[in-house]
């Protein structure tokens, strides 16, 4: 990488001096009228400036690629290759003006290349994403048995070897801390959501929305100190110790009970859009029949939004699972199968960071296994996402 | 059975009270929500405040030539030999001659009295001897770091009764120190190491800070502000001005929905897998940390850049054309500029959403104990590639440490970090509400 960073400076200097060779050469070509150019000067500038950096640059990339792939670093040969092709750009760009060039269009094929390859970064992410997972997953498999990884009932990652890696109690945890914070955040949020909607006047609708707003910002490392530091110690010593069911602070229900406050925004504004959508002729039919507010809001309003409000507790689902922090710093590490909210257990993502932090080997299957988790991780969270917007999508196509 | 309209009848009154219950289900639900705010601000801000105050000593130090500069030339290189274990005695001296002329008597040893002065303290010192070798052989006056149980005595986190079951000090350390306190010698101030100075080990927390962290968080800011923010907005135009309705834009717009539902820390196996292991750049470093969070917040960005661009009305394009503009420049000479608010505010919350991100971070290895300010360049590691770590990974990795001062510590750096939140969000509301239009 290095060693072609004094081609690309020379290329970048090279464009900026073609930049201005080729304004003035448009004015020379014009003969002083620049009416006779059908296009201006600075768009020959520019087309020259793009025909020089853009394929140099595009060639950097492949090399970089290329030497990563084969293991060698990039040599003269490459930095040749990506000097000739700019001064070739160069050169052949200032050669084309004429009067009647459409630097224009060429110079505007070069920025639509570059607004297409920039879109495509984001499906480079996503099979970057699948593949570094699926590349890591595959290798564990080879040295791992995948029944016992998905059907295993016990986790103990050994570094000496022999270890048992089963997803299950990872699972358990997972799905047990989202269960609990989907219990708080749900209603909370829906009822939040009901009463902002429907009841609530402008003045409290303009505190509290954003003051509900205000948590949705904030990082998520602050509600795993908060869980660690206040609501741990506060659950222990009030619930868990006095009536004997277990002395640590760190438990699902810490977890469960910050990572629904960290929700609740998510499902209020989700919910709101939704209940906002449905429109108002059917709440003015119930209410003109008679019905009180609230039996239009359960009757009419909810029914008819239902299918977005699972939507929306879905995705908040998703992102419960695939929550880091808080379940880092207030579920604790040792997995476990247990019904007790008040023990500590552990997630699939707590298991990630701490198989993928220190010191890792990337041969052993205690390391491997990460990669393992994070694509069900990512397949788990990835089904819930598709699966709600499906949801969120044939909805609101009712109503318009 | 006599009816009125102005008397409910039984069902009637049911039905009202439902109605009043259903109500107070929904306020209280807004009232939990704020509540569960005002306690997590609170909590964060009672346990953090302090970390902003610290206790100094003010002690005069003799710093006789013979115990700091043993050949006598004043030549610093000569002097740096001597560690900071040969100024911990001058400290010691110091504090204990210092007690005496405070006409204070103590049954502690002298040991127990130099203990009460931070072991930061001498590396202080040192530093101030060699910049200045002239110090030498005079007595000068410096203010030094109080260690962590004195600091915690005077904020109120330990108290005679706890010291009295700890092995790092001694109820009788905390008597001479509020002695000392009284007489003016030992004092609180406001704390500007915490800002700059760089983390500490385990067993100083009162010298421990955010320099490093802050430092590395916007190194990986600007990554992510020069790579999110023309992508982001390249990749906008394009799927909103240009792209054809086919199926790959349908693929490109599905997935970058999908895109920003993905767990962040799946990112940081990605930048592990990529960036690490495969591209092989530095680890720990803000290159890879930027890169990480810029794939993170892309999505956020073109969703808010999309948006801002569908909200300029389609006559502006069809006045751009109609004078004989191409495309490409209506499209940057026009849309763009009248989209540029909302792309300016959806970026700034992209980046405060970065700001605040940890999971990822941990993977890359920027839990790494870093004492050594990063530079932004050097030829060995490249742009931005020597080892650095993070605000929000600072407070994980103080969180992790038993000392309960670093527990505050923590909390200290949360409210910093909230401080840039609320500075970045304050900025992009400011932005929406100034310069936004309605067509």
């Amino acid at each position: 990488m290095q060693s072609l960073t004094t081609p690309l400076l020379l290329i970048f200097a090279l464009a900026v001096i073609g930049y201005f060779l080729a304004k003035s050469r448009a004015l020379h070509v014009a003969g002083g009228d620049i009416r006779t150019l059908v296009s201006l000067p600075n768009q020959h500038a520019l087309n020259t400036a793009l025909s020089t950096i853009v394929p140099p640059a595009a060639a950097v990339l492949l090399f970089a690629l290329y030497a990563r792939l084969t293991g060698g670093e990039p040599n003269w040969f490459f930095s040749l290759v990506i000097l000739g092709l700019g001064v070739t750009g160069c050169a052949l760009s200032l050669i084309g003006i004429k009067t009647d060039s459409r630097a224009r269009t060429y110079a505007e094929r070069w920025i639509l290349g570059l607004l297409i390859f920039a879109s495509s970064i984001a499906i480079l992410t996503t099979i970057g994403i699948v593949f570094s997972m699926l590349f890591e997953t595959f290798n564990f498999f080879g040295q791992y048995d995948w029944r016992d990884f998905f059907f295993s009932l016990s986790w103990s990652p050994n570094f000496r070897g022999n270890s048992d890696l089963g997803i299950i109690p990872l699972l358990w945890g997972t799905l047990y801390v989202s269960f609990i914070a989907l219990l708080f955040a749900v209603p909370i949020g829906l009822f939040a959501a009901i009463y902002l909607s429907e009841y609530a006047g402008p003045r409290l609708r303009s505190i509290a929305k954003p003051a509900i707003e205000v948590l949705a910002g904030i990082p998520t490392i602050v509600y795993g100190l908060f869980a660690l530091i206040t609501v741990g110690p506060l659950l222990r010593d009030v619930f868990a110790e006095p009536m004997g069911l277990g002395q640590s602070a760190s438990s699902v229900m810490t977890a469960g009970l910050v990572m629904g406050i960290m929700l609740i925004p998510f499902v209020s504004s989700l919910s709101d859009d939704i209940i906002n959508a449905v429109p108002q002729a059917m709440r003015d039919g119930s209410l003109g029949l008679g019905a009180t507010p609230s039996e239009t809001i359960r009757q009419v309003v909810i029914p008819a939004a239902l299918p977005g409000i699972v939507g929306a507790v879905l995705l908040a689902a998703s992102r419960a699972i695939g929550e880091t922090m808080i379940v880092v710093l207030g579920a604790g590490a040792a997995a476990r199968l247990s019904l007790n909210p008040f023990e500590a257990m552990t997630t699939v993502t707590v298991k990630i960071v701490s198989q993928l932090t220190g010191d890792t080997d990337f041969a052993s299957p205690e390391t491997l296994v990460a990669f393992a988790l994070g694509l069900t991780l990512f397949v788990i969270t990835l089904g819930l996402n598709v699966f709600a917007l499906y949801i969120v999508r044939k909805y609101r196509e009712q109503y318009e | 059975m006599k009816t009125s309209l102005l008397a409910s009848d039984a069902r009637t009154k049911k039905r009202n009270a439902a109605e009043a219950r259903f109500k107070a289900y929904g306020l209280s639900a807004i009232v939990v929500a704020m509540l569960a705010l005002a306690i997590l601000l609170t909590s964060v801000l009672t346990n953090g405040l302090s970390s902003f105050q610290q206790t100094f000593i003010a002690l005069p130090v003799e710093l006789s030539a013979e115990r700091v500069d043993k050949q006598g030339n004043r030549d610093p290189a000569e002097m740096a030999k001597t560690t900071t274990i040969g100024y911990a005695p001058l400290l010691r001296d110091a504090i204990v001659a210092e007690v005496e002329r405070q006409g204070l008597t103590t049954e502690m040893s002298d040991k127990d009295l130099g203990d009460m002065i931070s072991k930061e303290a001498a590396a202080t010192v040192r530093n101030r001897v060699l910049a200045n070798p002239d110090l030498v052989g005079e007595t000068v006056t410096f203010d030094l770091l109080a260690a962590g149980r004195i600091d915690g005595y005077f904020k109120g986190r330990v108290t005679l009764e706890s010291a009295a079951l700890d092995g790092n000090t001694s109820p009788e350390a905390l008597m001479i120190a509020q002695e000392l306190a009284d007489a003016g010698v030992i004092e609180t101030k406001f704390n500007w190491n915490f800002f700059t100075a760089p983390d500490a080990s385990v067993q100083r927390p009162e010298a421990a800070g955010l320099g490093v962290a802050i430092l590395g968080s916007l190194y990986m800011m600007l990554v992510v502000l020069f790579l999110a923010l023309p992508i982001g907005v390249a990749s906008s135009i394009y799927l909103e001005e240009f792209a054809p309705k086919n199926r790959i834009t349908d693929i490109i717009e599905v997935n970058i929905s999908n895109l920003a539902a993905v767990p962040s820390i799946v990112y940081g196996i990605l930048g592990l897998a990529i960036f690490i292991n495969f591209m092989e750049f530095n680890q720990s470093s803000p290159l890879v940390g930027g890169l990480v969070l810029t794939l993170m917040t892309l999505p956020t960005i073109i969703i808010s850049t999309r948006a801002a661009l569908k909200s300029v009305p389609p006559s502006i394009r069809d006045a751009a054309l109609g004078v004989g503009a191409s495309k490409m420049q209506s499209v940057f000479h026009h849309v763009l500029p009248l989209a540029a608010p909302g792309i300016l505010t959806g970026t700034i919350i992209g980046l405060a959403q970065a700001l605040g991100e940890t999971a990822p971070l941990l993977l890359i290895g920027m839990v790494a104990f870093v004492r050594e300010y990063p530079a932004a360049y050097t030829p060995e590691a490249g742009l931005f590639g020597e080892a650095s770590t993070a605000l929000p990974v600072q407070v994980f990795n103080w969180t992790q440490r038993s000392d309960p001062a670093f527990v505050e510590r923590a909390s200290g750096a949360i409210i910093t970090l909230l401080v840039f939140l609320l500075i970045m969000n304050a900025v992009a509301i400011y932005l929406r509400r100034r310069f936004e239009r309605r067509w």
